[in-house]
């Protein structure tokens, strides 16, 4: 399985007819796609339809069946808008912040294999790079902030600045504690680690005794991380209009949108690689009925990690429309005094389980 | 310490309640919530489900004691002005004239038997005014003037919202205008009151929408 891993994405490199890497592109354009359409389609309508299920109301239902083609005629308006940048604004930090707030969220998912052979880039150093890449996203926050030149965006980023440095350490170390049980920080080979004819009880959230401890400490801090409720202070509507976007109009609020949910469906992806397998299957082979070897293959794991992101996706959402927004002071609180130290555990645990009792 | 922890504890299982609450929401999203009234025994056990109304297509009646538009049945009028004098935010205008004797028959009586005496050329309601108080239908004589149940009777136009109930064309007005002049030549002594009436013209045709 190993050998022919990138059997696909080698044939794809290879592919260069005219000596122009035309395969090369179409590998770097596979997750564009797919972040385009979740991120337009399925990201903004599912969330206006599920906040408004959990809010007793119907949601977009007025374009379309279902108003399926709200998010659509909402990018139509927002292709005309004008582009404004206010008279006061630092021209260059304002236009290029949306810029590299973009970037930061999609550079990760070079390393993210969506299938055994579906990968932009197999680093050995994947782990460790779709963490670092991401701290990329507070310099286009600050840039979008600061050359704003508005007070609230300025609160927005300076918030939600701290807030995502102080979030990447119990983050970084819960996900640690997942390198630690694989051995390795390559994407793919985290992911092999847990895959087997048992499917789902491969995957080291139950491998491991305490290994719900640094999943659950990942998950609450990367919803810190892309800014999600109840983290959402940098963006909080009632005290901060629309925080570090504040004086973003058009396309350029588009693609801080788009950002948005970029990073939201990358970091659901790496919590199910890391904790859940990846595009492992999770159905077990039960005699006869080898289920696990059905439902694995490059479309299937391709299906799989979707469906894992997706199901993130959907428990961020739940967790958006349920909880209140956190105080300044609380949020802090919950990082440095409540995560960090149950990360530190959580980590030791890891290493005394992965070093004598495994 | 141990408030540290109990803190924790608290925060686990007060967000573990809150998801709960806002995942059966979720799952309820299927129904519709019931339409019982405040009077109903089962109104406070119907709280799960839709509520959202989808105006334009659904629409809960408006009650059969409420006002709403107002509406002149003309053919009971007898142009008695009673109405107009009501009004607290004068909404509504009238012109009559009076009705010459050998067209008394014309005129025609009301559906309980009283004998009009005026044309109405004008009687125009401006509902943009109308603030559905219902005194105009509380001395209405001949309870011609009510307010129905329709509800949605928004316009583009302010002038839209004027309604037109009067019983006379422009011509027609004219014509039973000079008829009472001629009458009036004609009679022995003049009347007390002659009906002066200076404006030359009411304003707009007859017709309009329906109540």
């Amino acid at each position: 399985m190993s050998t022919s891993l990138n059997a696909w994405s080698d044939a794809l490199s290879g592919f260069s007819p005219a000596g122009l890497p035309l395969g090369l592109l179409i590998i770097a354009a596979i997750p564009l796609v797919f972040i385009a359409l979740y991120a337009l389609t399925y990201g903004v309508y599912g969330e206006r339809k599920i906040s408004a299920f959990m809010q007793d109301r119907l949601g977009p239902m007025e374009v379309g069946k279902w108003g399926i083609l709200q998010t659509l005629a909402d990018i139509l308006k927002l292709l005309q808008k004008e582009d404004i940048v206010n008279k006061e604004a630092d021209k260059f930090l304002f236009v290029i912040g949306p810029g590299v707030l973009f970037v930061g969220a999609f550079l990760a998912f070079a390393v993210l294999p969506f299938g055994p052979a579906f990968i932009g880039a197999d680093l050995n150093v994947g782990l460790f790079y779709a963490i670092g890449i991401v701290a990329l996203e507070v310099v286009g926050i600050l840039a979008a902030g600061w050359g704003s030149n508005n007070k609230w965006a300025l609160y927005g980023a300076i918030r939600s600045v701290a807030q995502i440095v102080s979030y990447e350490i119990p983050a970084a170390i819960a996900i640690l504690c997942g390198a630690m049980m694989a051995g390795t920080l390559g994407m793919q080979q985290i992911i092999l680690q847990q895959q087997g004819e048992y499917g789902f009880l491969h995957y080291f959230l139950f491998q491991n005794p305490i290994a719900w401890l640094p999943f659950l400490i990942y998950f609450i801090s990367s919803l810190a991380e892309t800014n999600r409720a109840p983290f959402d202070i940098p963006e909080a509507e009632s005290e901060l209009v629309a925080g570090y976007f504040t004086e973003y109009t058009g396309m350029k609020f588009a693609v801080i949108f788009l950002a948005e949910y970029g990073s939201m469906f990358m970091v659901s992806a790496i919590i199910s690689i890391v904790f859940l397998g990846g595009w492992a299957s999770p159905l077990p082979n039960i005699g006869a009925l080898a289920l696990n070897d059905w439902t694995s293959g490059p479309l299937w794991g391709a299906f799989w990690i979707v469906m894992k992101g997706f199901f993130f996706i959907f428990i961020q959402m739940w967790l958006r429309w349920t909880l209140p927004r956190l105080r300044v002071d609380q949020l802090m609180h919950l990082c440095w005094k409540v995560l960090t130290p149950f990360a530190f555990v959580a980590f030791v645990l890891t290493a005394v389980w992965e070093i004598y009792v495994k | 310490m141990s408030e540290y922890f109990r803190d924790i504890a608290s925060g686990v299982t007060t967000v573990l309640t809150g998801m709960g609450i806002t995942l059966r929401h979720f799952f309820n999203a299927v129904k519709r919530k019931g339409d019982a009234g405040i009077d109903d025994d089962n109104y406070f056990r119907q709280v799960d489900g839709l509520v959202t109304l989808q105006y334009p297509r659904e629409v809960i009646p408006t009650p059969e004691i409420g006002r709403y538009r107002l509406y002149n049945d003309i053919d009971d009028c007898i142009g008695c002005s009673q109405c107009v004098r009501a009004c607290p935010v004068e909404c509504i205008e009238i012109e009559t004239i009076k009705v010459t004797k050998d067209d008394l028959a014309v005129c025609g009586k009301t559906s309980d038997g009283q004998q009009k005496r005026f044309w109405i050329p004008v009687f125009d309601i401006d509902l943009a005014k109308c603030m559905t108080c219902g005194i105009c239908s509380s001395v209405c004589p001949t309870d011609c003037l009510y307010h129905t149940q329709v509800s949605d009777f928004s316009e583009f136009s302010r002038e839209n919202m004027i309604y037109h109930f009067g019983n006379l064309t422009k011509l027609e007005a004219e014509a039973k205008r000079k008829k009472l002049e001629e009458e009036k030549k004609a009679a022995p002594k003049p009347k007390p009151k002659p009906k002066p009436k200076p404006k030359p013209v009411p304003k707009a045709a007859p017709g309009g929408a329906e109540g």
